[in-house]
């Protein structure tokens, strides 16, 4: 039986209203992965990250509750859930994980960011500034708060004087190039992910990767934003060599993550199909987006055959011997 | 018997961001989805664009599992924007039902 849609947006849209966030985050869990990295604090260009990765330890913890409660008697009671949520943040109780997946996804971005350092790129951070985009909103239709949301981002980009942002992954990439300019008037912000400034800039690779990974491409990336070759060109410079599987580029095949939330069955089917049709290709999967990663990973430990699901940043810190 | 309603089809179908009056009911999109979504988008744009309120809130189900993950627009011969359709329907019963 499927989880009650109305309550399940309805907690995410109180919190983004309540709390700028869908799931309420704290300013140290969101700047932790730069501690000691030494990035200026503003600047015309900057890194934003839209807490993507640093929401995802909260985003998994919720999902598998989603899943348990998906077919118990528990989906009953998400609309107390949701009346609790506007006193209490509930998602702290029900998203939390160990500080070991926090770190790993803080790693992630660490080593974007070395990368494009190590790459002469640029750039500040906005530091407790920077919010989340409203992504997971825009998706299920809550124009109205998303709309409220890019005016936030806007406001708080054009304080600091910010001309140029540097994305961590597709989903803000999409929200701060193409959707807020639809929302906001007279909206000029240079958008690109670290994918395509990399293509343009990474040196080449100080320990070749001389292997061959299978590439997901990421809906969001390949048929919203055309962003197709320029993972691929940073995986060549990286020595490795890219395996199309059948499903690739403009035609790539979703991971399911998407509906994780709301429906997590068919979330997990829809994953494992798309391991499947990598698999074929080979053990060795790299994917770009972390929602992406999380699906696909997941569906790949029941096949327990050594398939491996990593982030493109995994192999491109081997590659540039990174992983600080 | 279903009613069509006038005030549904002013606010979904005739706005901007819903366009499917193009849609040649050809079936590509149906045969392209990762989700195997039976109903989206040829009956259910046609519920719309018909005024079938009623047909198109018994189907949120339907509405809520697309990914949004546009594999159906690469087929389209007609040039459907069946994604953003998807969430302008959400919108509507996110306001009208939801509540949100
Ligand atoms: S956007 Fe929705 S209808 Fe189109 S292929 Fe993806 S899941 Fe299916
Ligand atoms: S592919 Fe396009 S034209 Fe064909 S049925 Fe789907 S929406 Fe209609």
């Amino acid at each position: 039986m499927a989880l009650p849609t109305g309550k399940v947006i309805g907690i995410m849209a109180d919190n983004l209203r309540k709390r700028k966030n869908v799931i309420p985050l704290s300013a140290k869990k969101s700047t932790a992965w730069a501690e000691g990295l030494n990035l200026p604090r503003g600047g015309e260009t900057v890194i934003y990250t839209g807490l993507l990765y640093q929401l995802m330890p909260g985003i998994t913890g919720l999902a598998a509750k989603m899943a348990s409660y998906e077919n118990s008697f528990m989906r009953h009671l998400m609309g107390m859930g949701r009346l609790a949520n506007k006193f209490i943040n509930v998602a702290a109780f029900m998203g939390g994980a160990k500080p070991a997946v926090y770190k790993e996804y803080n790693r992630i971005l660490r080593n974007i960011a070395c990368l494009l350092q190590k790459s002469g790129v640029e750039f500040g951070y906005l530091y407790e500034q920077e919010l989340y985009t409203g992504a997971l909103l825009h998706d299920n239709g809550v124009e109205h708060l998303v709309k409220k949301q890019a005016r936030r981002i806007w406001d708080v980009l054009q304080a600091n004087g910010v001309k140029e942002v540097i994305t961590t992954d597709p989903h803000t990439t999409n929200m701060l190039r193409s959707v807020f300019p639809e929302v906001i008037e007279g909206y000029d912000l240079k958008v690109r992910s670290y994918l395509e400034v990399l293509a343009e800039v990474a040196p080449e690779a100080t320990n070749p990767l001389n292997k061959e990974l299978v590439i997901h491409d990421s809906c969001m990336y390949a048929r919203y934003e055309d962003v197709i070759d320029e993972p691929r060109q940073v995986l060549a410079k990286a020595g490795a060599k890219v395996v199309e599987p059948d499903y690739a580029g403009k035609l790539t095949w979703c991971c399911g993550g998407p509906v994780e939330s709301l429906f997590p069955s068919k979330s997990k089917k829809v994953a494992e199909e798309r391991v499947s049709q990598l698999a074929e290709n080979g053990r060795q999967i790299t994917a770009m987006c972390p929602i992406c990663v999380f699906s696909l990973r997941e569906a790949a430990e029941k096949r327990d055959d050594g398939t491996e699901i990593h982030d493109i940043i995994d192999h491109l810190s081997e590659a540039y011997c990174l992983d600080k | 018997m279903y009613k069509i309603d006038a005030d549904f089809v002013e606010a979904v179908s005739h706005s901007d961001e819903f366009n499917a009056n193009a849609c040649m009911h050809c079936g590509n999109c149906t045969a392209s989805c990762p989700m195997g979504l039976e109903l989206l988008p040829r009956k259910l744009f046609r519920y719309v664009v018909v005024g079938l309120e009623k047909m198109v809130v018994e189907n949120a189900e339907t509405i809520y599992s697309c990914l949004l993950c546009k594999m159906c627009e690469e087929s389209c011969p007609a040039d459907v924007h069946i994604a953003g359709n998807v969430k302008k329907l959400r919108n509507y019963i996110n306001t009208k039902y939801y509540k949100l």
